[in-house]
């Protein structure tokens, strides 16, 4: 690995795709095979790049450490991690926005009201926010099954269609902040690499400038 | 809670062993030899501090103080930095000295974590402080200080970064006229949030060149960038902050320094510490800053005493992970000894110790596994038979 070589936090999942195929109109030759790998570390070499795949919800702890130089994550997951990166770029993909939601018709409890999530940090600051004090409940994934089983008065959860909400029958009672990707940088990376993150954020900007006007 | 077991240390404590220890211990004093040579004298601070003075004063977030309480009830603090209890030395007790003072300080310094493991919450400073001197020659002088600091201890390939918060302050107050609106827009920049400042800049109700003015902004940072920082700005306040970059410019270029440092207008270490020119040190290996400091006209003020000031702090334990562990020399010698042997193993060892060679003297009844012990030395010499003893 040369030292000019720069390692990108990549999201597993839902937002790899929009990501991938974002860095591909930057013109950034990545190997067709890339999205079926199951390898965690890609390295490119003519393109001097090298991919981790990681969790989303850890992207911003691997740049923060400086293991990866850069990386792509959520704005829910800066918002919940608070971690010591720059956030430079707002890609504008995996559109999506945090919500409130629970049972029609249902109030929070007036002594303890519950609130199951996967963002206790998000919940708890929104909560404070309105003036209520809540106690969290940390959920792993599924979240729409806590007020449906009597664990909390609301859920705090990312929507994107509402499909999943309304199927199991809930609503949404409050829209918290809109979500989207974004372009994140290691303090020191963005010093000591500025020359290959800046041009990497002008191709990226170049792009998503262009579907700015093109929407 | 569960109780904690043996082996366990409070969270971000860590235990130094010898290896560390020694490359630790050379760099401190290559450091303290290179300070020394600038005039910087070395003192010593209390490690707790009131928090009402030194904690107030210091520029740590009140939820990464330690605290305790003295018998009258008085809080307590773990000092968080050292620039602030030398602020307040340099204001009481040796406010008689004539100024500008050089002062260099070597300590440990106390920061809680908050959510996990991964940076140490008791770590090393060494810095120096130049109080009483506002002139940029003090400015380049500490930015250079810490340059020939760093080499000394065999730093290579790092880079620092020099920045302005005058210069922001009076940008951002040209443009947006209020305090109040100056430290919001400026938090982003702290927060490192460069989306939330877009997006805040273009939902203000301003006119679109002052718009494209703070947007610009951004891009202040890298080789020439001197100059568009002086098309940004219109006070006279702005074009002095300027000027001072320039002088600044031409004093690090006389220390010869300047290829190291580059021009950042977008660094915002801190708040409200800060007042003029501040600086990062980065090295590759590392994802943290090493080192950083600045000018704080501000703090001494706090103490009942207005002086200038500016001072730099590098962080020992980083620097111990960017020079890379494992250069350490071993122990070389080990003299093993039955205790019918003891007296000549002790006058050889003695011999050996005299021309300045680390030497373990080791009686064969205290070790279980002879191999597995004399593994770890390059050279073993045995008191144990009839002979003199042998080379092994």
């Amino acid at each position: 690995m040369s030292s000019s070589t720069l390692t990108i936090a990549m999201p597993k999942g839902r937002i790899f795709e929009e990501a991938v195929q974002l860095l591909r109109e930057a013109d950034y030759t990545l190997p067709p095979e890339f999205e079926d790998s199951r390898k965690l570390i890609l390295e490119i070499e003519e393109a001097n790049l090298r991919f981790i795949l990681a969790k989303p919800m850890d992207v911003p702890t691997y740049v923060e450490h400086g293991v990866a130089d850069v990386g792509i994550a959520g704005k829910d997951v800066m918002l919940e991690e608070k971690r010591n990166v720059y956030e430079v770029l707002d890609l504008g993909i995996s559109r999506c926005y945090l919500a409130v939601a629970g049972i029609p018709g249902t109030e929070l409890d007036a002594v303890a009201p519950k609130i199951a999530t996967k963002y206790p940090n998000v919940a708890s600051n929104y909560f404070r926010s309105q003036g209520k004090q809540v106690e969290i409940i940390k959920l792993n994934g599924s979240i729409e099954l806590a007020p449906l089983i009597g664990l909390a008065d609301r859920i705090v959860d990312i929507v994107s269609t509402g499909r999943t909400l309304k199927e199991n029958g809930l609503v949404e009672t409050e829209k918290i902040i809109d979500i989207t990707s974004r372009f994140i940088v290691n303090p020191v990376s963005y010093r000591i690499k500025a020359n290959a993150v800046d041009e990497m954020v002008h191709r990226l900007d170049k792009v998503i400038e262009g579907e700015e006007i093109a929407r | 809670m569960t109780k904690p077991l043996v082996f366990e240390k409070p969270l971000g404590m860590r235990d130094t062993l010898p290896d560390l220890y020694e490359i630790k211990s050379k760099s401190r004093s290559a450091m303290e030899h290179a300070v020394q040579k600038w005039g910087y004298r070395f003192m010593q601070t209390p490690t707790i501090e009131y928090y009402d003075t030194v904690g107030e004063a210091s520029a740590t977030l009140e939820q990464q103080l330690f605290k305790l309480l003295d018998q009258e009830g008085k809080t307590l603090v773990l000092r968080p930095d050292m620039t602030a209890p030398i602020a307040r030395v340099a204001a009481s007790t040796m406010q008689g000295q004539s100024q500008p003072m050089r002062i260099a300080y070597s300590a440990n310094v106390f920061r809680a974590q908050q959510q996990e493991g991964g940076h140490p919450a008791e770590f090393e400073q060494f810095g120096v402080e130049l109080i009483g001197d506002g002139s940029t020659s003090a400015d380049g002088e500490v930015i250079a200080l810490m340059i020939e600091t760093l080499e000394h201890v065999g730093l290579r390939n790092f880079q620092v970064a020099v920045g302005h918060l005058g210069y922001v302050d009076v940008l951002f107050k040209e443009i947006l006229g209020t305090d109040e609106r100056v430290e919001k827009l400026k938090r982003f920049l702290y927060e490192k949030n460069y989306v939330g400042y877009k997006q805040h800049v273009k939902k203000l109700p301003l006119s679109s060149i002052d718009q494209k003015r703070l947007l610009d902004f951004l891009h202040l940072r890298g080789e020439n960038k001197l100059e568009d920082a002086e098309k940004l700005i219109t006070s006279t306040r702005g074009y002095e902050a300027i000027e001072e970059l320039h002088a600044l410019r031409e004093c690090l270029k006389a220390f010869g320094v300047n290829e190291l440092t580059t021009l950042d207008l977008t660094l915002v270490s801190h708040m409200t510490y800060y007042t003029g020119v501040v600086f990062e040190g980065y090295a590759p290996e590392l994802g943290s800053p090493i080192s950083n400091g600045g000018r704080y006209d501000d703090l001494l003020g706090k103490f009942d005493k207005e002086a200038k000031a500016t001072g730099f702090g590098i962080d020992l334990d980083y620097l111990m992970e960017a020079i890379q562990r494992g250069e350490t020399e071993p122990f070389t010698h080990c003299v093993i000894f039955s205790e019918k042997h003891r007296k000549e193993a002790y006058a050889f060892v003695r011999k050996l110790r005299d021309k300045g060679g680390m030497v373990v003297a080791q009686d064969i009844k205290g070790i279980e596994s002879l191999d597995a012990y004399t593994e770890q030395f390059s050279n073993v010499t045995y008191y144990l038979g009839k002979e003199e003893g042998g080379e092994h």
